[in-house]
Order: structure tokens, then sequence, then C-alpha cells
């Protein structure tokens, strides 16, 4: 009993001094692969998901993978030069409307996974980068979907900034759509049609 | 006529269309110019016309399909096609001096022909012989170098450029059912099984592009030009210029 107790306790200490366990930098691929390993999972448990409520999955993406995203960075980069003209009522009101209508964009593609599966591609480049590109593969049925990460280092673990979906990354996706209302009518313009856009996804998906 | 026919003659009448334009220079700009799509006005309004038919024909045509049609006929359809698509792309990855790729293809061909009833079932994909894309003409021009030339709305194929839209001539001809089959009738029902089931496969997709789209027409080319230059890479064209690095 008495051993048993030593071996505890000699196991606990030698796992609390292991510098390999303490606060280990987590490597790319491996937030990668924990972070849509976790999403997968989560999303095949939430049986709301597989009848497509929209709501649910919402939640999960606000709850799970937004705090993984600098999504200041992707919002500066979508509207360029404008963001730093800016005055931080503006700035707030564009993250707040281009964050929910990310959410749903991407809520909505996900109430369509059903028995996909990830595969990460092993990763290129030294170790020691704080910006990378993390490529993987969705395979399902049919054919399988490029999905690369843009990654930029955040304490002990990473954060995305871009996400590449079959050979378009989203933000320049989001340069393109924003030029003309940016060219037009400024970052107010901007906010309003990104608010209206949302306001009418919102009625459509709403069951 | 009969749909191969027709299907010819709209591709006729998209170049004899675009010879027009290049002739009258712009027709109706609208936002800030594109040098990649210098034909801006004359693609919007061919997307206009393809929008219009999608929402009154294609569409619904696709959802009836894919609601009466079982899911594992679907399937099968789907991979009948896919095994004549994968000979198309193993001479193109023959073209592009890829041997190793386009073994690989010919033998992903050959199991799902012969294990697989013709290509019914993607016997390939069990072991482990996964297709990693479809290569063709307009791909392979890229690999050697052509650059993708002026963005270019096709009618009823929807997105394409100068040198995907050429290629596209010889691509109709030599992949797809026509290899398999000769009879007018045959290929008429091939060509329109073709066109839904990548319609039904582009359902989820469309719904996605419509909750991104502020302007739907600009995210189409944007994507397909991007898509293009990333297979033309194999998935990891060069940076074109740093990504915007700010706080």
């Amino acid at each position: 009993m008495l051993r048993r107790l030593c071996l505890a306790a000699f196991t606990l200490a030698l796992v609390a001094l292991s510098p390999a366990l303490r606060a280990e930098p987590v490597a790319a691929d491996s937030f990668v692969r924990q972070l849509s390993g976790e999403m997968l999972d989560a999303l095949k448990a939430d049986k709301a998901s597989q009848t497509g409520e929209v709501g649910r999955i919402r939640a999960l993406v606000d709850a799970k993978v937004m705090p993984n995203v600098n999504f200041q960075r992707m919002t500066a980069s979508a509207v360029g030069p404008q963001w730093r003209s800016a005055n931080p009522d503006q700035q707030k009101r564009m993250l707040e409307v281009f964050k929910s209508l990310l959410v749903n964009t991407y809520a909505g593609a996900l109430t369509q996974v059903k028995d996909q599966t990830i595969n990460v591609k092993p990763l290129r480049g030294n170790a020691d980068q704080t910006e990378l590109v993390v490529r993987t593969e969705v395979r399902g049925k049919g054919d399988a979907i490029q999905l690369d990460y843009r990654l930029e280092k955040a304490g002990e673990s990473w954060k995305i900034y871009d996400i590449n979906v079959g050979g378009f990354w989203l933000v320049d996706a989001y340069k393109g759509q924003f030029a003309k209302d940016l060219a037009n009518g400024g970052i107010d313009a901007l906010i309003n049609a990104l608010a209206e856009k949302s306001k009418s996804m919102a009625a459509s998906t709403k069951s | 006529m009969n749909t191969m026919g027709w299907r010819r003659g709209a591709t006729a009448m998209a170049w004899s269309a675009l010879l027009l334009v290049s002739g009258c220079a712009t027709l109706t700009p609208s936002g800030p110019p594109t040098p990649a799509d210098p034909w801006e006005g004359f693609n919007r309004q061919v997307f206009a016309f393809n929008e219009v038919l999608d929402r009154a024909a294609l569409k619904p045509a696709a959802l009836a399909y894919q609601a009466v049609v079982p899911e594992w006929l679907r399937t099968g359809v789907s991979n009948v096609f896919g095994n004549l698509g994968d000979v198309w792309s193993s001479v193109n990855l023959l073209l592009q001096a890829k041997p190793r790729a386009a073994l690989e293809m010919g033998i992903r061909v050959g199991t799902n022909t012969l294990f697989g009833v013709g290509g019914f079932f993607d016997a390939a994909d069990e072991l482990g012989l996964e297709r990693h894309g479809y290569e063709d003409f307009g791909l392979t021009l890229g690999f050697w170098g052509v650059g993708s030339g002026p963005y270019l709305m096709l009618p009823f194929f929807g997105p394409s450029s100068v040198r995907d839209g050429s290629a596209r001539l010889l691509d109709e001809g030599l992949s797809g059912p026509n290899l398999v089959l000769h009879r007018a009738r045959e290929r008429n029902v091939a060509a329109v099984l073709r066109v839904l089931d990548t319609r039904v496969h582009l359902l989820t997709a469309g719904q996605v592009l419509d909750g991104i789209a502020l302007d739907k027409y600009t995210l189409l080319r944007d994507a397909y030009l991007a898509r293009r230059r990333s297979q033309v890479y194999d998935g990891e064209p060069p940076e074109e210029a740093a990504p915007a690095a700010s706080k």
C-alpha cells in the first residue's frame, strides 16, 4: 500500500518536473489536428447538427473555433488600408458584423458534415517559424477538399488568421467582396451592407 | 439537333459573342476595374443569363434528381463519370511530364473499370488509390506556362478563361461519356445525367457562396481564378504578395 502510494507520488513528481510535459509548445500541425478533431467529434455527437439546425452549430463555432482565430487580423487584412483610418467605433462595428456573417457562413457549411475525416499533411519549414501554413484534406464521400490554415504563434499555441478552401483564401475572398462598397461609400457603407446580408441570412436559415 | 450538337453550338456562340465583345471594348463596367477581367460588362451579362437559366431549369432539375434517384445510384453514376474523367486526367498528367502520377491514375482507372463494374463502384478508393483531383487540358497548358488570359464567363458552362475555355473544346471531345458512347441517343442521355450530377454536387457550395457573397459575380470570378491558379501548382502556388501583416 505504502509502496504504491510512494510510486504514485514519485510519478506525480516526475510528471510535474518533466520539462517535456510542462507547457510544451504545441506543434502547429497537432494544433490543427486537435481542433478539427474536436469539431468533428462535437458535430457528430450533436444530433441536432445532423438535421441541420444552424443555431446549435453556430454556438459550437463560437465556443470552440472563434477563440482560436485572430479575428481582428482577418478583418484588418480583408478591409485593407481603410482599416487603419477607421475610428475605434467603426472598427468595433465592423468586427461585430463581419464576425456574425463569418460564423453564420461557417456554421452553414458545417451542417453538411457527416462522415468526413481530416488528413493533416506533414509540416514543412522550420520548427521555430512564427507564421506558417498547415495543409489538410477533408475526405468524405466524393473527392477530397483542400483545407489549409495560416497560423500565427500565440504564446505556446497558435491562432488561425486565414483559411483556404479548395485553393481560395478566405481573406482574399472577402477582400474582393468588400472592394466595391469600400470604394463607393467607405467603411460605413460596407458595415451597412454586411449588416443587411447578416439579416437576410438569419431570416433564411431560421426555421 | 442533338445535345452534343447543341452544346457545340453553345460553345461556338460563346466564341462569336466573345469576338464581338473584344471588338467593341467595354460595355458596362461596375466597381473598380480588375486587370484579370477586362470584359466584365459582357461577362456580367452572360452571368445574368446563366443565373436565370439555373434558377428556372438546372437547379430545380437537380433537386428533383436528388429527391427521386436513391443515393447509391447517384453515387454510382458519379463514379462512372469520375472514372471516365480519370482517363483524361491520366493523359494530362503524362502531358505534364508527371509519369508517376499518370501511372497511379491509370492504375486507378484499371482497378475501377475491372473491379468496380465499369467504374460504378470506386474500388480503387477503398484500396487507398485516391483521386487527388481532375486534370484537364487547361491545367496542362498552365503547367507549361500559358497564362490564363482574360476571365471569361461562358454561357451554360459558367466561369472560365480564354486559356481554359479554348482547352475545353479539346476536353469536351476527349473526355467523359463520349469516349465510350457512340450513338447520339446514348450520348444525349449521358449528357443530361452529367449535368444533373454536376449540379447536385454544387448545391452545397452554392449555399456557402450565397452566404459569403455581397456580389456573387466577383466572388465566383475570384474563386475560379484562385482555384485554377492553385491547381496549376498542385495546391501550392507561390505567394503573389505577402499577406497583409497588420495588427
